[in-house]
């Protein structure tokens, strides 16, 4: 029992100390637990910004999970709208639960986003004993019969995952997404699980999840939804473009600021971005992690994250997401 | 031999001085938890959740200290079972029937010593049976859809009946407790139930708050009303020695536990409580002279013990392979492995071979741990047993208030947490078992998600619930095992209520 409170006591000082350090130093909200995507982009950004001297100070990492995000939106816009030393950590689910209404009826333009530098490219996939070859035979194998298709994949139903395959549905000029069918599972492996046992036929996702399972020759990837290839062990997957089928989504790793701060801070975090953007380091963090190039940092972020939101809002209502 | 290479390196990781070090205080921990009247493996583990974190463990490491508390707290609420004839936990209440009448009769050391091999036995061999069959399952796991899933959960709910023991009426209404909140928050297509409009319900209610204010906040509420009366009593030991006798004596009603704790076990919902009333409710229908059960039997100390360890090793095996909690402990570790963004499930063992079989070689090891701890060293274990609670009781409230702070940093996690401690008050108070709800809140959510799979892939069909041999098997064992309890509890005499 000695022992139990010892350790106790230890760990309500490791606590104490480390709120004691947030009042000096630049904070970066997580808003998610620990391990998770948002997690990534702040503890590694964070920690690169500090390293290559683009802050002057390490940068405090706070995890606030609520809301899928909304929590720590909430509270950026309604209490720390002029703080300058608070950064946010975003992906293209905070741009999806915002364009679906998501987060209590707050709006993409309550902060400013500052810029997002690295993506895990989207994939769609197949079990390695597919009948399908490329990512037309699968669109117009829905296309002919959409109820001959199940798509599973990381994300609920409405999600960015589903998403992705209803922009592929409409690029080839299917209209009736309604009827296509796609399941939410527990994330990416266990898309690939159903689809490896048969029980749906497809898989949509972010080729990091999918990875262990492109080495192990389970699944054959039908499309990457990059601009341009991967490039190094994935360089022979083809990209849904070179298919003739213009989509180029993914998940991204961004950031957002407070709307109500200067222009000098915006241009000041900006600038930091970009360095972290241009340092080995990263190249390094982003290859580990399975992530590609992506880099879209100040004013051009707001405007690609408002156009995404865009065909996300209009998809979201035809499927009766949001009315 | 593939698994043989897997296990090497699994030795590998959790051999490094830092897991090893964990192990041996996970164990120690455990052990104590487990004595301690009240603190059992499920509301220990919860407990020490948030110290992980607070360490900045890594998975493997943070798996390594809670499977060991885990072990050892299975090993150590057989301590008050005998000494105090208090179970130490809930899967210790039968060692209570004969183990206490041994140590009446002066033969407290012995029973102390029989039941940590016996303990022992249930978890090496369990342990090992796990390494065996836990890649198959994770192979068969292939053929598990939305329909197959979704009857295995209703196994889950069917078979709270037996783990529940007493009143399935109850135990039922816990589960539709768990279920109704595991409603709470975005359901899968994004529309918010229950929420009341309040962000921080959106994500609903995490499983960690619950489980720690319907264990540990409950367990304080508890404390305080009875002002700690829990204290050692009279019952002395002087030397440890080796009974041998009754070892060898016990061997063949060891090995029958074991696998019948085992497969208890590996059915989800039914756990460790289960795994041993049936070994000692087996032995005791297939002993020729009942007529000492009860009264000091050793079979009765050893069957209970191999049989509660057993199924501890074996309710891994659904969470690890499956996701799916066998008890309510897995269920804790369950969470853990989320917080720490690791998917249980067929996959793990690809994706993460080095926390699969590094936690295997950590149970191995724990084992051995635990045998010197409980075996030679048992009587460190029974002084702490004096504890006073007014030691025990600010510990416990000051663990679980750090503990789900550091997890969310929110103080309505707090509240929330403290609700649930009333709520888990009160349901004990109506003799209102509380695993059901953790259940039904871990398992609400997959349930419900599962069947809306089924039904998108059948587009409405009913029958594709039905459509598989996997999926029927699943539900007749389902029907059984909500039934068959209802008629065996006439047969099977229930084990007498211990006083709290």
């Amino acid at each position: 029992m000695k022992l139990f409170n010892l350790k106790t006591l230890g760990a309500s000082l490791v606590l104490s100390i480390g709120m004691a350090g947030s009042s000096f130093a630049a904070e970066c909200i997580a808003p998610a637990n620990p391990g998770g995507g948002w997690d990534f982009t702040c503890r590694t950004i964070g920690k690169i910004m500090y390293d290559i001297g683009a802050v002057d100070a390490p940068i405090q990492v706070t995890n606030m999970a609520g809301g899928g995000g909304g929590l720590a939106y909430g509270l950026v816009v309604n209490e720390r709208n002029e703080d300058e030393e608070l950064i946010v950590a975003a992906s293209s689910a905070t741009a999806t639960r915002l364009a679906q209404n998501a987060y209590a009826g707050m709006t993409y333009d309550q902060v400013r986003f500052l810029g997002a530098i690295g993506i895990d490219a989207g994939i769609i996939a197949v079990a390695a004993d597919s009948p399908y070859q490329t990512l037309n035979d699968l669109l117009d194998a829905v296309v002919a019969d959409p109820g001959s298709v199940t798509f599973a994949g990381g994300s609920a139903p409405g999600g960015f995952d589903h998403l992705k395959v209803l922009m592929a549905l409409k690029r080839v000029g299917f209209d009736d997404i309604r009827a296509v069918k796609y399941i939410g599972v527990d994330g990416g492996g266990d898309a690939v699980t159903q689809t490896i046992g048969g029980f749906t036929q497809a898989i949509t996702g972010d080729i990091s999840e999918v990875v262990g399972f492109i080495r192990s020759g389970d699944v054959r990837v039908l499309a990457v939804l990059t601009q341009d290839r991967l490039t190094g062990e994935f360089a022979d997957i083809p990209t849904a473009v070179e298919q003739g089928i213009d989509v180029v989504a993914g998940n991204w790793r961004g950031l957002y600021v407070p709307k109500g701060i200067s222009e000098e801070a915006y241009q000041g975090w900006s600038a930091a971005l970009q360095a972290v953007a241009d340092s080995p380091e990263w190249a390094e963090a982003m290859e580990a992690n399975g992530l590609t190039e992506f880099n879209f940092v100040g004013d051009d972020f707001q405007n690609y994250v408002a156009g995404l939101m865009g065909e996300i809002a209009d998809l979201s209502r035809e499927i009766g997401v949001i009315q | 031999m593939d698994t043989m290479t897997l296990l090497g390196q699994g030795f590998a990781v959790a051999l490094t001085p830092e897991n090893l070090m964990l192990a041996v205080a996970g164990c120690i921990l455990g052990t104590i938890i487990g004595a301690l009247p009240g603190l059992g493996p499920s509301n220990g583990v919860a407990i020490l959740i948030p110290l992980a974190f607070s360490l900045g463990l890594d998975a493997t490491a943070a798996l390594v200290l809670m499977t060991s508390v885990y072990y050892g707290a299975m090993y150590g609420g057989r301590i008050s079972s005998i000494m105090l004839n208090i179970p130490g936990d809930e899967p210790a209440l039968m060692t209570t029937l004969d183990g206490y009448p041994m140590a009446k009769q002066g033969r407290a050391a012995d029973a102390l010593v029989l039941s940590g091999v016996a303990s022992f036995v249930g978890a090496l061999l369990a342990t090992l049976g796990f390494i065996l069959m836990a890649p198959i399952l994770a192979q068969i796991a292939y053929s598990f859809g939305p329909a197959e899933y979704f009857a295995l959960y209703l196994l889950a709910f069917a078979t709270l009946g037996g783990l529940a023991g007493n009143n399935q009426a109850k135990a039922i209404i816990a589960a539709c407790i768990g279920l109704g909140i595991s409603m709470i928050g975005l359901n899968s297509s994004g529309m918010a139930r229950l929420t009341f409009n309040s962000l921080y319900l959106y994500d609903g209610v995490d499983f960690l708050v619950a489980i720690v204010g319907l264990f540990a906040v409950t367990e304080v509420f508890v404390f305080i009303e009875s002002g700690g009366k829990h204290s050692a009593i009279g019952v002395k030991i002087d030397r440890i020695t080796l009974p041998i006798r009754d070892i060898i004596g016990t061997f063949w009603t060891m090995m029958r536990s074991t696998v019948i704790g085992f497969i208890a076990g590996i059915l989800p919902g039914a756990g460790a409580s289960l795994g041993s009333f049936m070994a000692y409710s087996a032995e005791k229908a297939i002993a020729k002279d009942k007529s000492r059960f009860g009264k000091g039997d050793p079979r009765g100390v050893a069957a209970p013990e191999a049989g509660n360890n057993a199924a501890a090793g074996g309710a891994l095996v659904p969470m690890l392979t499956l996701g799916v909690p066998g008890s309510g402990t897995t269920a804790v570790l369950l969470a853990l492995l989320m917080t720490l963004n690791i998917t249980p499930g067929p996959t793990l063992f690809t994706d993460r071979p080095d926390v699969v079989w590094g936690l295997i070689a950590a149970l191995l090891i724990s084992n051995f741990v635990l045998l010197v701890l409980n075996v030679p060293m048992v009587k460190l274990f029974v002084k702490i047993l004096s504890v006073p609670a007014w030691v025990l009781l600010p510990g416990v409230t000051m663990i679980s208030f750090v503990g789900i702070y550091s997890i969310s940093g929110s103080w309505f996690d707090l509240l929330l947490m403290i609700g649930f401690g009333a709520l888990g008050y009160f349901l004990r108070k109506l003799d209102v078992p509380t695993v059901p709800i953790i259940l039904g809140i871990l398992l609400g959510g997959h349930m419900e998600d599962r069947l809306r799979q089924a039904m998108t892939i059948s587009g409405g069909d009913w029958t594709y619930l039905f459509s598989s041999p996997i999926a029927i098997g699943l539900w007749i064992a389902a029907v059984l095992g909500f039934v068959a309890p209802i008629f065996l509890r006439r047969y099977i005499k229930k084990p007498q209520a211990v006083p709290d």
